[in-house]
């Protein structure tokens, strides 16, 4: 091991002995999977023929109309298979666990999304699969364990901490420490020791490869601005790369909770209230207290709600090239409301984020303006949160019944 | 400095005992009370560790200890306090056991000053490689202090011999893969690891994880220095209390 994976201040690979020998092996599968142009090309056809891609982007017409300002479009990530970004990442480390030769996969999951795109991929590769989730999340985001669950992996709920995401990255490493030889952690985001921020993020490039190319042949342009939503930064990272090396204004936006000000919220970098730390195997922006213990986060979507970002986003926020914001709970749920009543799109509550942020930005710009929104995944998994946020009578009715049918 | 004390010590024992605490648990107050048991029972030496919320090394029971100890509010300012009261009042050495956001946010010059100042003897941070640790390791051979480097089963004997060059004090052996707490199978592969930390270095080997009773000290007797006592007593505390921990820990040895 030496000292890498530095972005500016950021990054690095504080793991205890015990792994690195593991991270070695991981290093060195991904370089030379990185230097072989076959397995780029292997990687584009399982996305291609698995998962669909190259997803679309959609013009959103009525939207552009309804705010009167910049052209609206959206990359339509929520049409993989699976329903998000993340297969992109865990179809690509599933390349590397068979080079690598392993027989067992773990992974956290925050909104699920994550555990049910491994899930899938280890059924499909015949691997052994446990999925570590925080209880929090166990039930905010019930369909996906049930899913998960059909698929053959094992989910297990964490209890300790502060039962979200981050808690269950500690206990996936906890697995990983006893389990390393037969095991690989597919982690879920562009965050953790070197190499995962540079890995994950290399997979999602395949996000802004095709959305440069794609709205070039459909506007004839560049955008004037990338929204996406940030919790680790993968879907972030996926398609600002894209976009890295064009004069086009780069925005991300975090979970502010009950607002930026409010002290619940995820926000690391937008609210001013995180500062750099170490944890979970990398130094980023965390939000914790002056001795360096992490604080709980709130947000309505169960994928951002994480205490730490990649350090690559981290780096980009303080060198400027990213711009940071937060969009709340509440202007989420508005923002889930309008595209599916003007669009007929059901964004992921995390994906609402990005959207809810380019709809107060957009009356500001002009028709001349291209935005575009990266749709990281569909809502369809949080019909529980939607439903009680919108306070649905005929939802509450129907669950009603169903409790009776299962005599609870 | 350590070292000396370590191998004269091995002049009068088959082998050390090193305990740990989690400061700060169940209170600061109990957590004094053991320290005192423990000495009185003959530990050589002690790991007090400052509770981090991400500890990502230790297992179920040492997590939960850190997660009470936050919760009952021990703060960083509070664990350095109660280590110099340690220190100024047992005779023997103190190392701090933690991770490395804690060194970090409180500044490592400032930390491992404090812990020179306050007779600290070392430190033992579980996240921390040396690739990651220049700050770290200079600061502390410029006090003098041991920065006790950790093998593994794992580690290469090329690494332990990397490893063993930023290393004073003794080196930490982790017997097993895992994290803290589970039970370890003291055998043959445990003999050969043994022996290539052995000869990856002339330091003290300490061998932690997974000891908890006489007959694992006595498996390990001539096969290495310092025997880790960690998650096994806070088991004994919680099931018997305190005074429990004295007699398990004087019990251990011959
Ligand atoms: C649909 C969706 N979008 C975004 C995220 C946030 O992750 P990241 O910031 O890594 O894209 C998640 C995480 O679970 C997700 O499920």
């Amino acid at each position: 091991m030496e000292q890498r994976g530095y972005y500016g201040r950021y990054g690095g690979a504080f793991i205890p002995e015990i792994l690195v020998s593991t991270f070695d092996e991981l290093v060195s599968a991904f370089e030379e999977a990185k230097s072989d142009p076959s397995f780029w090309q292997e990687y584009e056809e399982i996305m291609h023929t698995y998962s669909g891609r190259p997803t679309p982007i959609t013009y959103a017409e009525n939207l552009t109309r309804h705010f009167g300002g910049a052209r609206i479009f959206i990359k339509r990530e929520d049409l993989n298979h699976t329903g998000a970004h993340k297969a992109n990442n865990v179809m690509g480390q599933g390349l590397l666990v068979k080079r690598m030769g392993k027989s067992r996969v773990i992974a956290e999951t925050g909104a699920g999304q994550h555990g049910v795109a491994t899930a899938t991929m280890a059924a499909k590769y015949g691997l052994a699969c446990t999925i570590y989730m925080g209880e929090t999340d166990v039930l905010r985001q019930r369909p996906n364990v049930f899913w998960m669950e059909r698929l053959g992996a094992k989910v297990v709920p964490v209890t300790d901490g502060s039962r979200i995401l981050k808690d269950a990255i500690n206990e996936a490493f906890r697995d990983w420490v006893s389990n390393m030889d037969n095991t690989h952690y597919v982690l879920g985001t562009a965050c953790g020791p070197h190499p995962y921020p540079e890995m994950v993020s290399w997979f999602q490039s395949i996000i802004g490869r095709e959305a440069r190319k794609q709205i070039l042949a459909l506007a004839g342009k560049l955008p004037t601005r990338v929204y996406a939503c940030v919790g680790g930064g993968s879907n972030a990272l996926g398609i600002f790369n894209g976009f890295m090396n064009d004069p086009v204004e780069l925005v991300g936006a975090e979970a502010a909770g009950k607002g930026l000000h409010s002290g619940k919220h995820a926000s690391r970098i937008a609210s001013g209230d995180g500062s750099p730390g170490v944890a979970q195997g990398y130094k980023t922006y965390f939000l914790q207290n002056n001795d360096g213990q992490m604080k709980e986060t709130h947000s309505v979507a169960a994928g951002l709600d994480y205490v730490g970002v990649s350090p690559i986003l981290a780096s980009l926020g303080e060198s400027g090239r990213v711009r940071f914001t937060g969009a709340t709970d509440k202007e989420v749920i508005d923002a889930l409301r309008l595209t599916m009543k003007t669009e007929g799109l059901i964004p992921a509550l995390e994906s609402a984020h990005a959207f809810a942020q380019a709809f107060k930005e957009a009356p500001g710009l002009s028709g001349d303006d291209i935005i575009l929104i990266n749709q990281s995944g569909r809502g369809d998994k949080d019909i529980f949160t939607v439903a009680d946020a919108f306070d649905d009578p005929h939802w509450k009715t129907f669950i009603r019944k169903k409790a009776e049918a299962y005599h609870a | 400095m350590l070292e000396k004390y370590l191998k004269k010590r091995l002049k009068e024992k088959p082998i050390l005992l090193m305990t740990h605490i989690v400061v700060g648990y169940p209170s600061f107050e109990a957590s004094m009370d053991l320290v005192k048991e423990m000495v009185k029972a003959g530990v050589d030496l002690m790991e007090l560790q400052i509770p981090f919320s991400e500890p990502i090394a230790d297992g179920p029971v040492i997590l939960r200890a850190n997660q009470t100890a936050l919760e009952r509010g021990a703060t960083v300012e509070k664990c350095l306090e109660f280590a110099a009261k340690a220190a100024g009042e047992f005779q023997i050495p103190f190392l701090i056991m933690t991770y490395y956001n804690i060194l970090y946010r409180y500044g490592v010059n400032s930390f491992v000053s404090r812990m020179a100042d306050t007779g600290l003897k070392g430190a033992i941070i579980a996240d921390l490689p040396p690739e990651e640790g220049s700050e770290y390791l200079n600061t502390m051979r410029a006090h003098d202090l041991s920065s006790v480097p950790i093998f593994s089963p794992t580690t290469t004997s090329e690494r332990m011999a990397y490893l063993n060059g930023f290393a004073h004090g003794f080196i930490y052996c982790v017997a097993r893969k895992g994290v803290t707490g589970a039970q370890t199978a003291f055998s043959e592969s445990l003999d050969d690891y043994l022996k290539r930390c052995r000869s990856a270095s002339s330091l003290p080997l300490a061998v932690g994880f997974g000891v908890s009773c006489k007959s694992d000290v006595d498996y390990l007797s001539g096969k290495a220095d310092i025997a880790v006592i960690g998650t096994q007593t806070l088991r004994i505390m919680e099931k018997d209390g305190v005074e429990a921990v004295g007699k398990f820990v004087s019990e251990l040895r011959p």
